[in-house]
């Protein structure tokens, strides 16, 4: 009996992650089929049907190439790479100062991050947006870097708690050599940081790859776009071809999905880490 | 050339500037917008001319009287149902996921990969999911039911269908939370009930529950505040047509497109009152849960 019920919750457990994986694929499957299929076969074959050709690449052609992908690309990877630079730097810094030294004002800086990680980044956009103006960043990529740099604060939680348990007779011992604050920071916190910074960078740069409402309100000159504004961009013109708006999603996807198995471990650990602060 | 300095006077050097950079963009791009935001909340300014009238409370009256404005908070409440759906699913996949299951990295890699793609990507996965005769037609035609609604259309059904792409999209991420504070229960406690006799409903009920419970009313805060702003999944899958508005669609519109800025302000304090308000109950459970 006993035995019965509990061969029974196995099969029930097993039933429910396999419904569960398939609503999770589901929807992403039916749009690998799609960006196959030629638009005679898309109109003529049921959502559900494999395409009859699993290398007819042209839709991912006509979507990479009329959808501008490649300059949507660009503009993300240009953005990211220097907004995640700047973000690292002015984090690491902050928080160098923050928990090496003790003076006088730094409650109210602390104090003042951890007000500013309440305010509801969407609903200040209106003035955000008034301040890019005045500094005639407007339609540049430096109103995104700028925005990415700044906004967000969990990352100096992260780094100061890193630093806790760097132990400061580090920083004795270099002082003794006659190493300036400036060396200690560079040569020695900074690198013994690295996995904090590889797990800020990585968490940073996916929101930043995903981000659909800074480039959307500040960058919207065509040629600034950025992969997530060009995407938008496939709603208007290829409105009916869902094969090419589905290759367009497929090549947007295929880089996170790398991403995501290549460092799975480092992901995982990043979203914890920053939601519990 | 720092190295020539005395410490005290490399200690000032230091501090000045490492944090002149990081203070000056939390001012320019944290404070300055709420207070600008606090400001113009009672102007009728519209963005581009250099004057403007003091119109007291009557931005807030508007929103509060004029159907279009606040309509978007009756939406809120499908998301804020939503959100209870999308814990329990996540609840339930995390606690069978932390014990020994077939599979499990797997499964977890599943169910939290939705999470990580783009919005726009996911905005677009689900338009195409919900089309006339598209993917969700198909699956229910095989179940026999012939005569689906129109999932986008139809004004009494486009919020289901949102809420429905939304709990994908940001499933996979509570999922993760929950399996990591699950994970932290020590598993003697397991083991302990076992031998007690306790089954898995009461292993759950009784040790797991108890020991996730500060991150559960988190994620059901946090969730009450994200009802409040959904913006992304709407906004790209229909602009807010079809009754599909929501409170940051409606603000983003209203001052973007219509160049109101007084009242897109006021929208935005108001938006900020309530999550700061939430927020403020969510510090206060916290803390006495310690």
């Amino acid at each position: 009996m006993y035995r019965l019920k509990y061969a029974s919750a196995t099969t029930f457990k097993y039933l429910t992650l396999i419904v569960g994986v398939f609503c999770a694929l589901a929807p992403l499957v039916v749009v690998v089929f799609a960006s196959f299929k030629t638009s005679k076969e898309y109109l003529n074959s049921s959502a559900l049907a494999p395409p009859s050709d699993w290398f007819n690449f042209d839709n991912y052609r006509t979507a990479f190439v009329k959808g501008h992908m490649l300059t949507g690309f660009k503009n993300t990877l240009i953005i990211m790479v220097t907004a995640l630079v700047g973000n690292m730097l002015v984090g690491t810094m902050i928080a160098y100062v923050l928990q090496r030294f003790a003076f006088k004002g730094r409650g109210i800086i602390m104090s003042l991050f951890l007000f500013a990680a309440l305010i509801p980044g969407v609903t200040t956009q209106v003035i955000t947006f008034k301040i890019i103006n005045a500094l005639e960043l407007f339609n540049t990529m430096g109103s995104a870097i700028l925005l990415y740099m700044g906004t967000d604060i969990i990352g100096i939680y992260i780094f100061i708690q890193f630093m806790d348990n760097i132990s400061t007779q580090l920083d004795e011992s270099a002082m003794l050599d006659g190493a300036s604050y400036f060396t200690i920071f560079a040569k020695i916190i900074f690198p013994l940081l690295a996995p904090a910074i590889i797990t800020m960078m990585i968490i940073k740069g996916i929101g930043i790859y995903n981000d659909f409402y800074i480039p959307f309100l500040y960058m919207p000159d065509p040629s600034l776009r950025t992969i997530s504004t060009s995407l938008f961009a496939f709603k208007g013109p290829f409105g009916s071809h869902w094969e090419t708006i589905c290759a367009a999603v497929m090549l947007i996807i295929i880089p996170t999905a790398v991403v995501f198995v290549a460092l799975q471990k480092w992901i995982y650990n990043g979203f914890m880490q920053g939601a519990v602060k | 050339m720092l190295a020539n300095l005395s410490y005290r006077a490399q200690r000032v050097v230091i501090i000045v500037s490492f944090s002149l950079i990081p203070i000056l963009l939390l001012i320019t791009f944290g404070y300055v917008p709420v207070l600008g935001m606090f400001r113009y909340a009672f102007t009728d300014w519209n963005g581009l001319s250099p004057d403007y009238n003091w119109v007291g409370f009557d931005n807030f009256r508007t929103i509060f009287t004029d159907k279009k404005y606040y309509e978007g908070f009756i939406n809120s409440i499908y998301y804020f149902a939503g959100s209870f759906v999308q814990l329990a699913i996540a609840l339930y996949f995390a606690t069978i996921l932390s014990f020994a299951v077939r599979g499990r990295n797997f499964f977890k890699g599943v169910l939290f990969f939705p999470s990580m793609i783009n919005s726009v990507a996911v905005g677009l996965i689900f338009l195409f999911f919900f089309r006339p005769e598209g993917t969700l037609d198909t699956i229910l035609g095989f179940f026999g039911i012939a005569n689906p609604p129109k999932w986008l259309l139809n004004p009494d059904i486009i919020n289901v269908s949102l809420v429905g792409a939304s709990i994908w999209r940001y499933l996979g991420f509570n999922f993760i939370l929950l399996l990591g504070a699950i994970s932290s229960v020590p598993s003697d406690l397991y083991e302990a009930a076992e031998i007690d006799g306790a089954n898995r409903w009461h292993q759950f009920k009784y040790i797991i529950l108890p020991s996730i419970r500060r991150i559960v009313a988190i994620t059901l805060i946090l969730s009450i505040s994200g009802s409040v702003a959904p913006f992304e999944i709407p906004y790209i899958m229909t602009g807010g047509s079809n009754g599909s508005n929501t409170f940051v669609i409606t603000t983003v519109k209203t001052t973007f497109s219509y160049s109101k800025y007084g009242l897109g302000s006021a929208m935005a304090v108001v938006l900020f009152l309530i999550v700061i308000l939430v927020t403020a109950i969510q510090k206060l459970v916290i803390k006495e849960e310690k």
